[in-house]
């Protein structure tokens, strides 16, 4: 697929003047929004059950010709209440790792960031999962104001504490070190399981069974209350990313050649920190720690469009959700009528990737 | 025009530069010389708002700590010493970098190709879809002087004069590219700019600098044109060296040979 979408491609290069690799860039974006509605088509179409979604978008488009039959309306409860859920929370959480995979990149200066690999995802878990535990004792009254929203605020919280973290102990005068980075990342990712199992410690037979649950990494059990909870803060920063490409661009020259451009770069990588821990968070809240995703889709588009943050964030929206629904697919199917954790697949296919990237560029951890 | 005053600067507890006065006026190159770690980079970054300083920075008669970044990058462009890149730009996509600001002042007859001009002055013609990583030092460097040159394409922008900072801009340039991009510099200042650079050949100084700011260790040593900068006690004594001053019959231009490493 991505052979015949760089043939295509590079036909276009050639009218574009030498360097200039946008209109390749936008092409490929038409191309994974085609992908996109394909695969979300497909997601909706295909399951354990041979409930027809054609027949329950025809009774939608067309109510008059619908025949009232049992048979339809329990497709309509299938394809509306589980496939349809499934479907809209994949996009989002395929599109909020990407994103923040991609913004994490930028913001760090380096191709190995990743909200999964440096603890930020770690951070974002363990506010989820002090919420999960106290939730019933401690942090009654927080969640009687919070409702739904305390799940993914919490996560958020955590998330943006290991991020501002990671950042201060990782950056020194504008420069980051990589190394200094993964490194800090273990370490800050290990605090966070070190809490994370005294929680697990204190919990109950009931928080166990939710925490077990979240903690695998899966879409299943994806609801319309969910997608309520996590849905606007992921979309508020996926709505936020494509204001941050310009200030990215320029920080890959160094932050004091950003600021002579005229980006105000300590309240832009404010803004970006912020709408990285917010995608991750609220992802993390819904669907546990899904990995590599934020750093093979933008790796990869790289490779394709360039690393202009003008394609590559809407690039790696689009991908990001279509190999999420992919993943979530294979999940459903491989061990059918059982069901993979999206997680495993994820890791099975990002970890030896992660690797291919270390191999061809050692020299990344000199910098 | 640019005007510094009493400007300092301190990283923790030590002072880097102490009490500097520093102009440059529209159509003039000002050069910036001393040894290493006498505090010229300091002072450009200062100059540039990179560093807290105190003492006064006014560019076209507003004070700089007042301005907005958008609005300093509409007057200056800083082209710096080196710059590493870890994702895989083009050439081109660096260049076109420079035209962020919106205000690169070309006609609008050249604005769509302004790159492969800017590239052209500074020698790169052909470089546009070479990738920056797998440059040579000098050819980086060069680019970077062509995303500056978007970003200030017109040295004057609505009657007001516009400066170029550069770092060095030719250390790790052959004496050829040298001389051209010092004559990108004179001619930025001919058209109305004004140009700050730091400079190490002392030559390629006298030939090219309407006016020399001498710094050592973090005071400022001396200022004025070539010809009453350059002098054999003055500039013996800053860098600590022997070096001989002659002129060149033409035009009374210094030169500056070397003697010895011993005063």
């Amino acid at each position: 697929m991505v052979d015949s979408v760089a043939g295509s491609v590079g036909n276009m290069e050639r009218r574009a003047s030498a360097g200039d690799r946008s209109a390749r860039a936008k092409f490929a974006i038409v191309l994974l929004a085609v992908l996109l509605g394909v695969t979300v088509l497909l997601s909706l179409a295909s399951g354990a059950s041979d409930a027809s979604a054609l027949a329950v978008a025809r009774d939608w488009l067309f109510p008059s010709m619908s025949d009232g039959s049992p048979l339809s309306e329990r497709d309509r409860i299938i394809v509306y209440d589980i496939r349809l859920p499934r479907v809209v929370l994949g996009v989002l959480i395929g599109s909020a790792l990407a994103v923040s995979g991609a913004v994490m990149q930028g913001l760090f200066r380096n191709p190995l960031a990743d909200p999964g690999l440096v603890g930020v995802s770690a951070g974002a878990g363990l506010g989820a999962i002090v919420v999960i535990v106290l939730g019933g004792t401690m942090l009654g009254p927080l969640l009687a104001i919070l409702d739904i929203y305390t799940l993914p605020l919490a996560a958020f919280a955590g998330g943006l504490a290991t991020t501002l973290i990671l950042y201060r102990v990782a950056t020194r005068r504008g420069q980051t070190s990589i190394a200094t980075m993964l490194l800090a990342g273990i370490a800050l990712g290990a605090m966070a399981g070190a809490f994370s199992g005294i929680m697990v410690y204190l919990a109950d037979d009931r928080q166990l069974r939710d925490l077990t649950f979240w903690g695998l990494g899966s879409l299943a059990g994806a609801t319309w209350t969910k997608i309520a909870a996590a849905g606007p803060i992921i979309a508020l920063a996926l709505i936020a990313s494509p204001f941050l490409a310009r200030g990215l661009n320029a920080l890959a020259l160094g932050e004091a050649a950003a600021h002579h451009l005229g980006i105000p770069v300590q309240r832009f990588k404010n803004v970006a920190i912020v709408s990285v821990a917010a995608a991750t968070g609220a992802s993390v809240a819904v669907s546990g720690g899904i990995g590599f995703v934020g750093i093979v889709v933008p790796h990869l588009l790289r490779l394709l469009i360039g690393p202009d943050n003008r394609y590559l964030l809407p690039a790696s929206a689009l991908l990001g959700a279509s190999m999420l629904l992919l993943a979530d697919a294979i999940s459903r199917i491989i061990v059918a009528p059982a069901e993979l954790p999206i997680g495993i697949i994820t890791a099975a296919v990002g970890g030896p990737f992660f690797l291919w990237i270390l191999l061809r560029k050692r020299g990344l951890l000199d910098l | 025009m640019i005007e510094a005053t009493d400007i300092s600067v301190s990283i923790g507890s030590r002072r880097i530069i102490s009490d500097v006065n520093f102009e440059v006026r529209p159509g003039e190159i000002a050069a910036i010389v001393g040894p290493n770690g006498s505090g010229k980079t300091t002072f450009l970054k200062a100059l540039t708002g990179d560093l807290p300083y105190s003492g006064r920075v006014v560019i076209n008669n507003r004070d700089m700590a007042g301005l907005k970044p958008w609005e300093a990058a509409s007057m200056r462009a800083v082209l710096p010493q080196s710059t590493a890149l870890s994702f895989p730009f083009t050439v081109h996509e660096i260049v076109k970098l420079g035209l962020m600001s919106g205000r690169s002042g070309a006609l609008a007859s050249e604005e769509r190709n302004l790159p492969e001009r800017a590239l052209a002055r500074v020698d790169l013609d052909g470089f546009a879809g070479r990738f920056y990583q797998e440059l040579s030092g000098g050819e980086q460097q060069r680019v970077q002087l062509a995303r500056v040159l978007c970003q200030v394409w017109a040295p004057v922008l609505d009657g007001k004069p516009r400066y170029l900072f550069l770092d060095e801009p030719v250390s790790s340039l052959d004496i050829k590219h040298q001389l051209i991009i010092m004559d990108i510099a004179r001619d930025f200042a001919l058209r109305g700019g004004g140009v700050v650079a730091i400079l190490h050949d002392l030559n390629l100084t006298a030939m090219y600098a309407d006016r020399i700011f001498v710094m050592h260790r973090g005071r400022l040593a001396a200022a004025g044109t070539p010809q009453e900068v350059l002098s054999d006690d003055l500039i013996s004594q800053v860098f600590e060296c022997g070096l001989k001053v002659g002129r060149l019959p033409a035009g009374n231009t210094p030169f500056v040979l070397p003697q010895s490493a011993a005063i």
